[in-house]
């Protein structure tokens, strides 16, 4: 087992050096000049644009560039946002929590609604249920999500009043920061109201970027059980008279899982897209917004280290993804 | 898109008409394909015939009709019948012609990481070692970063417009295929008859195009048809930053980010061409998924 | 000494708490403060939350206009020969006393020679305390050449030695880099190694002390105790960060804020209708042109300039882009700007007359390219569409035109050019209410190559505007400044668009709002009803 995991993370090395590659060449060949956006509609001296070039490191060769890079990288140092000079990893892991926090609900609201949802449709194949909950899974699947967020708000937060329109809680409340999780800090808080405050902010982006979550993994789950029960053990133990029920609850389902597991692991990558538009749609203080404010901002270190940290998150669920599937499936291991 | 089964091989005519009928047999059953099939022939359509259909020129400034609600609000008229943008540009005009812009980013993003995918797939797979192991690395690069924001930072560099955005979508969508044909070359390469034919000295080259592909075709197609609808997603979620196809171009996604900062004065602008855009991924979704149940011999048996 | 200052703070809490809630003031900013030292930085966003609640300046721009008032300085006298400014200090002022900093001493002479000398001298260690931090207000400003030395004459007075008279540099102290900063702060720091926390961590002498600011999120400060101007009639003041002017809107409906700025111009109507809403506005210090690139021909020639002026529709631009929150500019300064020339005869919109002009200057088949910003500014809410109503315009008098665009830096580096094909849509908000902020800045002819997009260089223009700046007296000035309008409304290197309004929206709760003419928001003084 120790040999098929450390199998996994050799395997993982030269993908991650790909993607430091990628995160630095985009970044470095992105157009647009961050000195100039300083100086903004004023202009600026050649003489003092080669003064603030030579500042920022950036009349070096590029090789050399990507080696300091490089070596920084080892030391945890992402650089500094060109923007607020402040430490890129700090930025990030300040509004990391945010957007875990809403992936995280929204995966949770996905696999509750999504997993029975498919099974019901598998067993109950060809009902009403079946079609209308597929129906509008394959409609949650074509979504476009920024216009259904704005939708949402226009109906939720415009129209009825029912929501609040953006950001993590109320601004009455403050607390200080304990885990970064608006839910946990403001139960922690003991501020009246504080935790139904949060709850609130969370409820429109949460529906929106679990939408097509919840699609795939409904769609996935109602495909998976189907095979399942169309296998020959499960046939075989409703001909020798098992409870319906049973042979559904607990031999079918259990195989069916495996992949849905799987599906549910790999949709950290959708949820990381989705991320970005949820968030700029809702203001929400996480990393997707920040990522396109840096793209915009020509942030180059922001956008750098953002892709970058992104990337090896993605990889790393994937790992475990990886490795629990493994677990579940030892058949697997020796590929 | 029915005419797709008979490049498999190259059976004699009788079989090929068997296969079609036994394709379209299985398609059928799907209601919803169906559906799907005539939404996205009536889309085609739209999109063909678009000079005629419109009413007024997409990019037409009525200087006297500025924001214009449709027909059946209050202040509506059927002169524009979903009513007008902000600059007095009939907005019924500019979807229809908008179509026109998602069918041909889709296409033309298929094609791109279609054959991309093929080519660097079958490279992969049919030679191998380090080959095969640099390629295969690349494609896990490009996978290990979420697709959008990959887009969106290769549109950053590239230089906003539809084109780059069509290629930054292509570029990400293109390992998915990558994967297939490199699996598929991989299962086929020491099949008998592969074997047997490069034994007869048949070249490399013809044998990966002419013997191994058409078996890898029918998870092509249906992985074909699902790029085909995250194309059109990602390029109207491109323009929605700012990123994709720049006005006055009436591409749906960047209506939309033009229409938002109406959307509390004027709903219309924000809301057809967000439907637009859910119609026709949803009637291309159908259709993807009938063509898999019709191409997948796995389901067909349940 | 943290301890202490949060026992004062639940004191007050407590006192507060007797009487009723603490007043809160929520404003929704359009967007994150670069950091909280306003030297390095030129964004209006940023000064909105760092110089203008926490700090102060020598003087000051006097609430709701462009006059210089007395600030940090109580007085000052200015050499005959406008080569010596000595300021006397106001005494007992004190800086803030926060979680991360208690003063031990009021504010003397050193700390503004403090504020100064770390943007003026490369060699002292506060110029670089954070990597590839840079001054661009100071150097734009040119205060480098200008200022030749600042001494200490004693503890409340100093004096600033200038290389030559310059009329507008009072204007220029009042301006957001002139921020005071205390040395004191600056030497703990110093000594403590962590020079970068000036950054995260101010400390002024302004009406709010900043408590704690959450990233792209929220901005808290609360009331300073101890302001020499005053108590605050709030006690808290939060600024909520919503980039989307459609969410403000919408938040400020709901009540989860009180005061915001930039709404978009669709919302102008509702926000009006709103009975809960109080809707200001004001005439902004901008104004949003057309620069035709006068080194180019056809475009050298002043005629053919002229008939393309005629042939632009102003006011559907203003109707179209800024959905009637503008007005047609003639001139290159708003009219809210002293010396604005009221004698200004526009170019009436008349394609017939403008198509025969073009005609009798030779031109037939003309095309060219007419640039459109990316982005969203004041003084132009949408360039996209404002190049395409011109399109529109131009092809009526057979003038085809290619709208083109780049990213904004590349915009505004390409368009500085000085063979650049094509006009340039691009605008301009005054930094201090002086006219040479606009006319020097960007159409004199050391301009050309840089800000003077028009790449035109006019002698007799520049030499009105070089004599106005040397001289002192504000009538004779602004006589000047009227020659030179009438001469750029004559050569015509623009097409002056529009000077669009400043909206701000507030709860019908907020007292005491006043707009700044230069388009900065202050809440100093800012009450909310119960």
């Amino acid at each position: 087992m120790i040999r098929f995991i450390l199998g996994k993370l050799l395997y993982l090395v030269p993908t991650f050096i790909g993607v430091t590659i990628v995160a630095f060449g985009f970044v470095r060949v992105l157009p647009g000049d961050p000195v100039l956006l300083m100086a903004g509609e004023r202009g600026i001296t050649p003489e003092r644009y080669q003064q603030l070039m030579q500042q920022l490191g950036y009349d070096q060769p590029v090789w050399r560039q990507y080696l300091e890079f490089l070596g920084r990288l080892f030391q945890g140092d992402l650089g500094e946002s060109l923007v607020t000079k402040s430490p890129v990893l700090s930025e990030f892991l300040t509004l990391f929590p945010a957007t875990v926090e809403l992936a995280l609900c929204a995966i949770l609201l996905a696999t509750l609604i999504g997993i029975p949802a498919g099974v019901l449709a598998a067993v109950k194949r060809g009902s009403w249920f079946d079609q209308v909950s597929m129906g509008t899974a394959l409609i949650g699947y074509s979504m476009p999500i920024f216009w259904w967020g704005l939708l949402l708000i226009i109906l939720f937060s415009g129209v009825l009043g029912w929501t609040p329109v953006s950001g993590r809680i109320s601004l009455l409340f403050f607390f200080p920061e304990v885990t970064g999780f608006m839910l946990i800090d403001s139960l922690l808080s003991g501020q009246d109201g504080a935790f139904g405050s949060a709850v609130a902010h969370l409820i429109l982006p949460t529906i929106v970027l679990a939408t097509i979550p919840l699609a795939v993994i409904a769609r996935q789950t109602r495909s998976a059980m189907l095979e399942v029960l169309g296998e020959d053990y499960v046939r075989t133990a409703r001909a020798k008279g098992l409870p319906w029920r049973r042979v559904v609850g607990i031999h079918a389902l259990r195989n069916a899982m495996i992949p849905v597991v799987t599906t549910i692991g790999l949709q950290i990558g959708v949820l990381m897209a989705g991320a970005i538009l949820t968030e700029t749609i809702f203001s929400w203080p996480g990393i997707g917004k920040w990522m396109v404010d840096s793209i915009f901002r020509r942030d180059y270190p922001a956008v750098q280290g953002g892709l970058l940290m992104v990337a090896a998150i993605v990889m790393a669920v994937n790992l475990i993804v990886d490795l629990l599937y493994g677990l579940i499936n030892p058949r697997i291991r020796h590929v | 898109m029915t005419a797709t089964p008979d490049l498999a091989n190259k059976p004699p005519a009788g079989t090929r008409r068997q296969m079609l009928a036994e394709f379209w047999f299985y398609f059928s059953q799907n209601r919803g394909a169906v559906i799907g099939l005539w939404v996205t022939v009536a889309l085609i359509l739209v999109a063909l015939a678009a000079p005629l259909l419109a009413p007024h020129a997409p990019s037409m400034q009525y200087r006297d009709a500025f924001l214009v609600p449709p027909f059946w609000q209050e202040g509506g008229s059927t002169r524009f019948l979903l009513g007008t943008d902000a600059i007095g540009r009939d907005i019924l005009s500019r979807l229809i012609y908008g179509s026109r812009y998602s069918l041909f980013i889709g296409s033309v993003v298929v094609s791109i990481a279609l054959v991309g995918g093929i080519v660097i797939g079958l490279i992969a797979g049919f030679f191998g070692g380090w080959v095969d192991a640099v390629i295969m690395r690349v494609m896990d690069v490009i996978l290990a970063f979420p697709s959008l924001l990959l887009a969106l930072v290769l549109v950053a560099v590239l230089g906003p417009g539809l084109t780059n955005a069509m290629i930054a979508i292509a570029l990400v969508l293109q390992p998915h295929f990558a994967r297939l044909t490199r699996a598929a070359v991989m299962a086929e390469k020491n099949r008998e008859y592969v074997v047997a034919s490069q034994v007869a000295g048949a070249g490399r080259l013809r044998l990966m195009f002419r013997t191994i592909l058409p078996n890898c075709l029918a998870p092509l197609i249906v992985q074909g048809t699902l790029s085909f609808s995250n194309a059109i997603l990602d390029a109207a979620a491109l323009g929605f930053l700012g990123m994709g196809a720049q006005p006055p171009t009436p591409e749906w996604g960047t209506m939309l980010a033009e229409a938002r900062e109406f959307i509390l004065r004027a709903w219309w602008v924000v809301t057809f061409p967000g439907l637009a855009i859910l119609i026709t991924v949803l009637a291309i979704n159908l259709m993807g998924d009938g063509l898999r149940d019709a191409l997948d011999p796995k389901l067909k048996r349940s | 000494m943290t301890g202490y200052s949060k026992l004062l703070m639940s004191a007050a809490v407590c006192l507060a708490g007797a009487g009723a809630e603490a007043k809160t003031l929520v404003y929704c900013s359009e967007g994150s403060p670069e950091g909280f030292d306003p030297a390095p930085y030129t964004a209006g966003t940023t000064f909105d939350a760092s110089s203008r609640p926490i700090y102060n300046r020598l003087v000051e721009f006097e609430k709701g206009t462009t006059n210089v008032v007395p600030g940090l300085a109580e007085s000052w006298e200015v050499s005959e020969d406008g080569l010596q400014y000595t300021f006397r200090l106001r005494p007992g002022v004190t800086f803030h006393t926060t979680d991360w900093f208690t003063p031990t001493r009021e504010m003397t002479a050193d700390d503004v020679i403090f504020s100064f000398e770390r943007q003026r001298d490369a060699a002292n260690p506060w110029n670089q305390y954070t990597a590839g931090i840079s001054y661009e207000y100071f150097n734009s400003m040119d205060m480098g050449s200008l200022i030749e030395s600042i001494e200490k004459v004693d503890d409340l007075t100093v004096r600033f030695n200038l290389t030559r008279p310059e009329a507008p540099f009072l204007a220029n102290l009042a301006m957001d880099f002139a921020s005071i900063m205390s040395k004191e702060y600056a030497d703990q720091l110093e000594a403590e190694g962590r020079m970068s926390d000036l950054n995260q961590q101010p400390v002024g002498t302004g009406p709010f002390q900043l408590v704690a600011y959450q990233q792209d999120a929220v901005i808290r400060y609360s009331s300073n105790p101890t302001y020499w101007n005053g108590q605050q009639p709030i006690d808290d003041l939060v600024f909520a960060i919503t980039t989307d002017p459609a969410v403000r809107l919408q938040k400020l409906q709901a009540g989860e804020c009180h005061i915001m700025p930039y709404p978009a111009p669709a919302d102008i109507e509702a926000i009006r209708a709103d009975e809960s809403l109080t809707l200001m506005e004001q005439p902004g210090l901008n104004v949003a042109y057309l620069a035709y690139n006068t080194q180019v021909p056809p475009f050298d020639n002043p005629q053919v300039r002229r008939a393309l002026n005629m042939a632009m529709n102003k006011q559907a631009i203003i109707d179209a882009v800024f959905q009637g929150t503008g007005e047609t500019a003639k001139n290159p300064i708003p009219p809210t700007m002293w010396s604005y020339s009221e004698e200004t005869q526009d170019d009436a919109y008349d394609p017939e007359a403008a198509r025969q002009m073009l005609e009798e200057a030779g031109v037939t088949d003309l095309s060219m390219k007419v640039w459109a910003m990316p982005v969203q500014r004041p003084y132009m809410p949408n360039a996209r569409r404002t190049a395409e109503l011109i399109q529109e315009d131009f092809a009526a008098i057979g003038v085809d035109v290619e709208i083109v665009s780049y990213e904004w830096g590349e915009y505004l580096e390409r368009s500085s050019a000085e063979d650049r094909d094509g006009a340039v849509i691009l605008g301009w908000t005054g930094d201090n209410g002086d006219p040479d902020n606009f006319l020097g800045v960007l159409l004199s002819c050391a301009g050309v190559g840089e800000a003077n997009r028009a790449q035109w260089c006019n002698e007799e223009f520049s030499d009105l505007i070089n004599q106005a700046k040397a001289t002192a007296d504000q009538e004779e000035r602004a006589e000047l400044y009227r020659q030179a309008q009438a001469i750029f409304k004559e050569e015509a290197p623009w097409a002056t668009i529009a000077h669009s309004t400043v909206f701000m929206p507030m709860s019908n709760r907020v007292q005491g709002y006043i707009m700044s003419p230069l388009g900065s928001h202050h809440f100093e003084g800012v009450d909310i009803a119960e």
